[in-house]
């Protein structure tokens, strides 16, 4: 399964998209945390999670969704959350902590949700992948078309609730993909230190269902394998299980200095960047020009100081609102 | 208190918590740490550090992202003799590894007649302030200490954190340590400087089930644990610029519960209000309040407390704050109580 130059600039697009978003949260996160450090300060606080270099992941699937299927991500959910088409001004002013934002300040970055185009997340590890299951469950029992895809680490791969959503996923003949992004790290613990298979994808062979592993965070060769699960998904053939080699370019949390991490590997972390070599590849492959490709970067761009400027100019919401929403 | 010659030594609870690992490790070699990025990293809090470069990594395990597994081993190992202190970052992870700790690590002295016991310390970070989200800034203290046969200690101080954690991994039973983000003295969660005091280095006990008297006071007894003390301690300053002394009791250990302390304190002043950063309803706030007035203690106003809404807690600050409880509140709930008695 392979692209069309449709897909393909949506995939580059959106990559662009979720990237400058990080940049620039990135940077006003730091707005009046320093010189000290502190979490609680500044106009994004708490704890921020980028995904910055795990793009490919995020559009490789979502290019095979709709809005009505179904995604359940993870404590790091922006590329995922851009990809699924969540709206952009409200997840930045989630962020915010403002009225406008997606929940009106009550989730945050970590507990997005946008019921429009069916996204979540949890902060959580190993959560996403009943949820997904469920979700999944819903489709089949409705009669209602759609699949759902979980979202989870590699380091989530040893929870309990990942090993039992896959024996239900699969006994049930759920239309559900999980996607395991292997960005080698759970926290300051490597995935070798942490599991004890060499990929995670052998693991489904335990639930009986196809394991793909995709080795370099490549999106041309995410989306053709996404593609097939999805499809089988969608003709009630069961769930798939898919690890992709990506990378974390940033520290687990912003502040997280990364000491743990050996110097030889943060080295060569800006080579193994996806989104130069995306753009080599349509250069190469559909004679994309410099040009081009600085009109869909100004378009990215506008599109994020956009929702960050629509961020920034919200209000916050009154505080009693707090004891809102709890049920409906 | 334990009264230990405390040298001019101040320590961050985190350090204090690290220290009082170390010297147990040094001297008892049952005595072994795991958990997530409390290795090389020396936990997210700081409260493991340099523990991995001195005993390496057979007694300072980092585990997997396993928690229902590495909590039932934490089980499995003590009942066979080993004093396991195990790591879960955050207390609002606990769901996913709760049977593990209620119907293992709680039950197990209990069905084995007493033969077995169930030498292990889980600690845990707990609270909020820092728009961490409503994962990561619970305190659930009741849900612990509600059920039976696990000690719940929460310091508010260094000492004390010290202390307790010296007496919590000699206990032969299980003692769930739950220490507050913003008391660690971790700057980047904006620390509370009070929590910060001067710890002795020498080895000391502060026993557990023994609440302190942190501020004598005759018109008012607040009560808290935890942040709630240091919310206490503004409060009592406030109220003493308007006449009034304040008591300020630190309970120091949920279960067990020092509820003489309190009574006793309560009979001298004859006012009660109660602080908790843990949900309102079915908490510790009820349980001091039902237990004083079960003594038959006479008050003058009806009990007051200050706890979290039942709420999920919000990110955004301006109503994450808004729900926290403060000394304002508590100075608030006093002028409410003295309306009553009018
Ligand atoms: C149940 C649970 N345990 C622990 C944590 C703390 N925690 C947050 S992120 C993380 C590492 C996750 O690693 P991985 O699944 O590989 O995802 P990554 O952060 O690398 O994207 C941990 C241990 C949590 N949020 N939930």
């Amino acid at each position: 399964m392979t692209p069309t130059q449709e897909q393909e600039l949506w995939m580059y697009r959106n990559m662009v998209v979720s990237r400058f978003f990080e940049e620039t949260i990135e940077k006003i996160y730091m707005e009046g945390k320093t010189p000290a450090f502190n979490m609680a300060k500044g106009p994004i606080p708490g704890e921020m999670h980028l995904s910055n270099g795990q793009e490919p992941c995020a559009v490789g699937v979502c290019a095979h969704l709709n809005s009505d299927d179904i995604v359940v991500s993870t404590h790091r959910p922006h590329h995922v959350a851009i990809a699924k088409g969540v709206d952009l001004k409200k997840m930045a002013a989630e962020i915010f902590g403002k009225k406008t934002g997606l929940s009106g300040g009550r989730g945050g970055h970590m507990h997005i949700f946008d019921a429009q185009v069916n996204f979540s997340c949890s902060g959580i590890i190993g959560e996403s992948v009943g949820v997904a299951a469920g979700a999944a469950l819903s489709r089949k029992m409705q009669g209602k078309p759609g699949v759902a895809v979980a979202y989870l680490g590699e380091g989530a791969a040893n929870q309990g609730a990942f090993h039992e959503a896959l024996n239900l996923a699969a006994v049930w003949k759920l239309p559900v993909v999980f996607v395991i992004e292997d960005n080698a790290w759970g926290i300051s613990v490597s995935k070798q230190a942490s599991t004890a298979v060499k990929y995670n994808s052998d693991r489904a062979s335990a639930y009986s269902m196809p394991g793909v592993h995709i080795p370099n965070n490549d999106p041309i060769e995410i989306f053709a394998k996404a593609g097939e699960a999805i499809e089988r998904a969608r003709k009630g053939e069961g769930p798939t299980l898919i690890e992709i080699e990506t990378s974390r370019l940033a520290g687990h949390f912003m502040g997280d200095a990364e000491a743990y991490r050996p110097a030889g590997e943060k080295e060569h972390l800006a080579e193994i960047d996806p989104i130069p070599g995306f753009k080599k590849r349509l250069q190469d492959q559909y004679q994309w020009t410099e040009a081009q490709d600085e009109a869909l970067r100004g378009q990215a761009r506008e599109l994020v100081d956009a929702a960050i400027q629509f961020a920034r100019d919200s209000d916050y919401p009154a505080p009693e609102e707090a004891l809102d929403k709890v049920f409906v | 208190m334990t009264q230990v010659q405390a040298k001019a030594r101040k320590l961050t609870i985190a350090r204090a918590m690290a220290e009082s690992i170390a010297m147990e490790m040094r001297t008892d070699d049952k005595v072994f740490v795991m958990g997530e990025d409390i290795g090389e990293l020396g936990g997210v809090f700081g409260n493991t550090r340099g523990l991995y470069k001195e005993f390496g990594s057979e007694r300072v395990k980092d585990t997997p992202i396993s928690e229902t597994a590495f909590i039932g081993a934490a089980v499995g190992a003590a009942s066979d003799g080993m004093k396991p202190i195990v790591e879960l970052m955050f207390v609002d992870f606990f769901g996913v590894c709760f049977d593990a700790i209620y119907n293992m690590m709680a039950k197990n002295t209990y069905f084995s007649g007493g033969e077995v016991n169930v030498p292990m310390v889980l600690m845990t970070s707990t609270g909020g302030g820092y728009s961490d989200g409503g994962q990561h800034s619970q305190c659930l203290h009741a849900t612990f200490a509600h059920l039976p046969g696990m000690k719940v200690v929460a310091p508010s101080n260094a000492y004390d954190a010290k202390g307790l954690m010296t007496a919590a991994i000699r206990d032969p039973n299980p003692v769930i340590f739950m220490f507050h983000k913003a008391l660690q003295g971790m700057g980047w969660l904006g620390t509370e400087k009070d929590a910060i005091v001067n710890v002795p280095e020498e080895v000391y006990e502060v026993p557990l089930g023994q609440a302190a008297i942190t501020r004598t006071g005759s018109d008012v007894t607040i009560v808290g644990i935890t942040s709630g003390v240091h919310h206490g301690l503004k409060a009592a300053r406030e109220l003493e610029q308007q006449g009034v002394s304040a008591e300020v009791v630190d309970l120091r250990s949920l279960v067990p519960l020092d509820r003489d302390t309190v009574i006793q304190s309560v009979r001298k002043t004859g006012r009660l209000i109660v602080v908790d950063e843990d949900y309102h309803s079915y908490g510790m706030t009820a349980e001091i309040i039902a237990s004083v007035t079960e003594a038959g203690v006479p008050m003058k106003a009806p009990p007051q407390r200050v706890a979290y809404p039942d709420i999920p807690i919000p990110f955004t600050p301006v109503m994450e704050q808004w729900a926290l409880p403060s000394a304002e509140k508590i100075v608030k709930a006093f002028e409410k109580m003295k309306e009553n008695e009018e």
